[in-house]
């Protein structure tokens, strides 16, 4: 399993947890897996065309996917991924 | 078309303005409204759209004009005193701005901010010689908003905390300059004035200013769609922890815009306007124009709260191009 942690915006689909855990050889498919468990997930980091929204980062890891291998970054089983929106709101 | 003779043309009488001021804060405010000529699809040929550049303060923000009423303000109560240190919670330009004024008065600044801020931020606060606490990323602003207070009550001799959420000098700087200015400015001709929420402070004290001069002037917010966005500097209020001068009642309407609507529009006014924006421009102008498209005849002020080139280490312009996403 793939430690997940979730921003505060998001976790009204978590059911309140900053951290859950999800499964997926790639980002792309624990992004997937996210969606079965938590409905509503996926659309928030996702687009249309199912590519990350440009105001989201994953980090596996601590490394930021865009310089890694984007959504098909591999993942396994005790790595970390986290959720974060580009920024924060409310100056 | 406009000759360009007229786009040239310069104000040629003393309102130029002094020579010299005697510190950066006098600087603060003043700012310019542009007009806007071409991204205004779908907009009547009666209505104009004026933009006012808040990029001009010398923080570089609209923040300067709440951060100096504050600190004013403080000074004037006797609440910051020789020896004691500015803090507060931000996330960027309300912190650059109290850095650069808390360097020109001599007053030691300390900021709590989330760790997600654009690096450009955290650098020129740092080069305002303030010093930076970071807190999570992933729980926002209100993250750093909870830390600061915990600093604060560990230590409250030690501080003081304008409070930008909850001080009422924040949408009182607004009252006494943002709004005069714009009704100066217009000659009293706007009918609809339009900014984003931060603090609130912004559309709260213009938007008094605005209707006490003309109660038919309508003022309109403009905030994230959801509270999961990339808006910098705004907040999605019915998630968020809600500013006490915050008074949703005292606006006409408020519009969610998607981040994605806002990046494109910053990308837009960059190409057809010659103006470098931020986020929350990008995102007001998106509001601007929905207001605009409804209109047969009225003059429009949306208030551009900085300039784009503190986010070029952002979302708003690397990496997602490589996934097949809008190449700006």
């Amino acid at each position: 399993m793939v430690q997940v942690k979730v921003p505060t915006p998001l976790r009204k689909y978590t059911g309140g947890a900053g951290g859950v855990e999800a499964q997926g050889a790639t980002v792309a498919a624990l992004v997937d897996d996210l969606e079965r468990r938590y409905p509503g997930l996926k659309e928030r980091i996702c687009d249309a065309s199912g590519q990350v929204r440009r105001f989201v980062n994953i980090f596996v890891n601590g490394e930021d996917i865009r310089f890694l291998a984007h959504l098909d970054t591999p993942l396994k089983a005790g790595d970390e991924l986290s959720i974060v929106p580009a920024i924060a709101g409310g100056r | 078309m406009l000759s360009a003779r007229a786009v040239l043309a310069r104000p040629t009488s003393p309102a130029a303005g002094p020579l010299a001021v005697p510190s950066a804060l006098q600087l603060v405010g003043n700012t310019p409204l542009v007009e806007i000529r071409r991204a205004r699809d779908g907009v009547a040929p009666g209505v104009r759209i004026l933009g006012k550049l808040e990029g001009f303060n010398p923080g570089g923000s609209v923040k300067d004009r709440p951060a100096l009423k504050m600190i004013e303000d403080g000074l004037a109560r006797g609440r910051l005193v020789p020896g004691k240190t500015i803090l507060d919670s931000t996330s960027g330009n309300t912190g650059i701005a109290l850095a650069m004024v808390g360097a020109a008065l001599g007053y030691p600044v300390e900021l709590v901010m989330p760790g997600n801020v654009s690096k450009e931020r955290k650098q020129v606060v740092a080069a305002f010689g303030a010093k930076a606490i970071f807190s999570d990323p992933l729980e926002g602003s209100d993250g750093a908003i909870r830390l600061c207070r915990q600093i604060l009550a560990e230590n409250p001799d030690r501080y003081f905390k304008p409070d930008q959420y909850n001080n009422e000098a924040n949408s009182l700087a607004h009252y006494e300059t943002t709004g005069p200015e714009i009704w100066r400015q217009t000659a009293g001709a706007i009918t609809h004035f339009v900014a984003t929420i931060g603090t609130g402070g912004t559309i709260m004290g213009t938007g008094r200013h605005l209707k006490e001069q003309n109660r038919s002037v309508q003022v309109i917010a403009a905030e994230p769609a959801d509270a999961f966005h990339g808006i910098e500097g705004l907040k999605h209020m019915a998630s968020s922890i809600v500013p006490g001068i915050y008074h949703e009642e005292a606006l006409d309407r408020k519009l969610g815009i998607d981040t994605e609507d806002a990046y494109n529009m910053v990308y837009r006014l960059g190409r057809e306007e010659g103006l470098l924006l931020g986020q929350s421009s990008g995102a007001a102008h998106v509001a601007a124009l929905e207001v605009a498209r409804a209109l047969r005849e009225g003059t429009v002020v949306v208030l551009y709260p900085d300039f784009g080139d503190r986010y070029l280490s952002t979302n708003l312009w690397v990496g997602w191009q490589k996934l097949g996403g809008t190449t700006p």
